[in-house]
């Protein structure tokens, strides 16, 4: 039996309508398709530094600008692995953090040239090796320099403890920025800082922050989970770092720094979009210019630090964005006083 | 050197110091039960994050504190129960089954707290157990302070850590327990059974464990974090060597290395603190804790059945 070639009345309406809705569906995904993006974290997203990335690209999600999956708590050794899946996926643009894979993870970025990487890095982004690999990082020392002018004026007894995880470049550049703007209303202050050698380890950090309280500390900052609940447990203030924890600890954060992933991301989305992401620092997208960082609203503590110094807070503020003072960034060691 | 007295002599120190060993010799206690039964535990780390994850899960879902660290023991026995399945009456090898119960208890500690709380992007928390001072006692100056104002799961510690002593030394069960990790075949002459001890014992063992990690959540803070038991249970494997596998002595290892961990947070903010690496005080509490291991197990005396399966007729 012939194949019957002539059309059908049926197989002609079938293709007309499927003409008619091939016809709409460019119209559609010019106006908005979604990049596909995947976050690849070696942490949960509830870590406070991934939580930024995380609740970025799920606002960029909902907004329907991109298309989001992720991964979280991957092992350093694994996270190239991951990459690779997801590279074989058809995703677009990854985002996640590679201070503990450098070497490893860009050579997933050299075998995928294709796809976009926005990864948090201690390094530098290299156009010649790497020229689909850009780097950030929470640049927040403008931020941190201004909680620290706050946390200068509230300390009565002028020793200020300091709980960090590993000495690492991102955190010492924030601690660096909060003791400068300590010096600028307390000149004579003295800091106790020590780092408790893991990133979630809650209960130490927190017995760490105790012994600094014992020793004098009457203003605590929280670079850790734990740090804010022995300040709040022996009555102390302490300044939030990345995330606002004032709902936790109405009584005792004063202050916090906040970091926005969000310029950063729409930068390098809208990038992809001109075609035109490559090797690039992100990092200028976390400074207070870029909106990338803010202080925290006071909150409850609004009224409680001595207006002069919100008055000279605001006048720092004013000047980072205009350009006009720029906060140094500090990335060594800082030490006990 | 003034600096050094001046921390030793802080009662607060000495608080820090108990808080700090709380969970180890729950935990400690519990493998040491199983150890004294025969059976090296090797699941205590993935146990405590079983127990971390359980006790807080139960308290933030409207349970009572006291009955969250039920919860967490039962969810310690359950992967003793499993552990003890696996090696005493199969024999099964006891560093395997012990670390794939490490991996395993891990894993769906992490899986559970995923699937409930998806959305999460900062820690949920609960309330934990607060200070507790003992009328009367906590008047004492200085030990009132160091002793007797800490959380009630502090104080259960020590009360469970004299009761495991009174039972494993003072006891027909415990010299039962006891005769199955060393010698099981004449404990089989004897009529007992050394597979539901062993079994006992380590399901046991597993829910103090779980306790242990529990107190992380429960009373040392406030959130459950994956991580967050960062290696206690492998110190309290060394522990109970330390200890020469008897409670007392584990206790005291377990304070002891408490009171290093508290006294380098407090080195560092000496002068000392702005020369040396924080690496080197980190690694204090464990270089000190290898020279004791080294001047005290030169006696202890080893189950002898420990780390051997027992089948009943076996020559």
């Amino acid at each position: 039996m012939s194949p019957n070639l002539s059309p059908s009345r049926r197989t002609i309406l079938k293709s007309g309508a499927a003409l008619s809705l091939a016809g709409m569906i460019p119209a559609r995904a010019f106006a908005a398709d979604p990049i596909k993006v995947a976050g690849v974290y070696t942490v949960p997203v509830e870590q406070q530094w991934v939580s930024r990335l995380h609740t970025a690209a799920d606002a960029a999600k909902t907004a329907g600008r991109i298309d989001y999956t992720y991964t979280e708590n991957v092992a350093n050794t694994d996270y190239p692995r991951v990459m690779r899946e997801y590279c074989e996926k058809g995703v677009k643009l990854i985002i996640g953090e590679i201070f503990g894979a450098e070497a490893e993870a860009r050579e997933v970025c050299a075998d995928y040239p294709d796809v976009a990487f926005l990864l948090g890095s201690s390094l530098k982004p290299d156009p010649a090796a790497n020229p689909n690999l850009a780097v950030f990082d929470n640049f927040i020392q403008d931020a941190s320099y201004l909680t620290g002018i706050i946390a200068g004026a509230m300390t009565k007894s002028g020793n200020i403890g300091m709980v960090g995880g590993f000495p690492i470049p991102e955190v010492n550049r924030l601690m660096n920025a909060f003791m400068a703007g300590v010096k600028e209303t307390r000149a004579d202050a003295k800091f106790q800082i020590s780092f408790i050698g893991s990133w979630f380890d809650p209960p130490k950090a927190k017995e760490t922050a105790l012994a600094m309280i014992d020793g004098g500390a009457d203003v605590m900052y929280a670079e850790r989970f734990g740090v804010s609940d022995a300040a709040k447990e022996k009555s102390v203030l302490s300044i939030g770092n990345v995330i606002d924890t004032q709902k936790d600890y109405p009584d005792t954060v004063v202050a916090s720094a906040l970091w926005s992933f969000e310029p950063t991301l729409k930068a390098a989305l809208d990038a992809i979009d001109a075609g035109k992401f490559g090797a690039a620092d992100y990092g200028v997208y976390s400074f207070m210019k870029e909106g990338g960082c803010s202080l925290a609203p006071l909150g409850t503590f609004e009224g409680k630090v001595p207006a002069e110094v919100m008055a000279k807070v605001a006048e720092k503020e004013a000047a980072i964005k205009d350009g006009s003072f720029t906060v140094a960034i500090d990335d060594n060691e800082p030490k006990s006083s | 050197m003034s600096a050094l007295w001046e921390i030793l002599l802080a009662a607060s120190f000495w608080a820090a110091a108990i808080r700090i060993a709380s969970p180890l010799i729950f935990a400690t206690m519990g493998e040491l039960i199983c150890e004294r039964a025969g059976v090296l535990n090797l699941g205590i780390e993935g146990i405590m994050v079983m127990g971390a994850f359980t006790g807080w899960f139960a308290v933030y879902l409207g349970l009572p504190l006291w009955l969250g660290v039920a919860v967490a023991f039962g969810s310690g026995m359950a992967f003793g129960l499993l552990h003890g399945i696996l090696t005493v009456p199969f024999g099964l090898s006891q560093h395997v089954v012990g670390l794939g119960i490490t991996l395993l208890a891990t894993a769906t500690a992490s899986f559970t707290y995923r699937l409930a709380l998806p959305e999460v992007t900062s820690p949920p928390r609960i309330e934990p157990f607060q200070p507790w001072p003992i009328p009367g006692l906590s008047q004492i100056p200085f030990f009132g302070e160091a002793l007797f104002s800490q959380t009630p799961l502090t104080y259960a510690a020590f009360v469970t850590a004299a009761l495991v002593a009174w039972v494993l030394m003072r006891t027909p069960l415990g010299l039962a327990i006891r005769a199955t990790g060393e010698n099981p075949a004449a404990a089989a002459a004897q009529g007992l059974s050394v597979t539901g001890l062993r079994l006992g014992a380590v399901v046991v063992g597993s829910g103090l464990m779980a306790v242990g990690g529990a107190f992380l959540t429960l009373s040392a803070f406030s959130s459950f974090f994956f991580d967050m038991v960062n290696g206690r249970g492998w110190i309290c494997i060394a522990l109970v060597v330390f200890g020469a596998w008897r409670p007392g002595k584990a206790v005291l290892g377990a304070l002891l290395f408490a009171a290093f961990d508290a006294l380098q947070v407090r080195l560092q903010q000496t002068p000392l603190g702005a020369v040396l690496p924080y690496q080197l005080f980190l690694a204090l509490p464990y270089l000190l804790s290898i020279l004791a291991l080294v001047l005290m197990s030169r006696r202890a005396e080893v189950p002898q059945a420990l780390m051997s399966p027992y089948n009943k007729g076996e020559r």
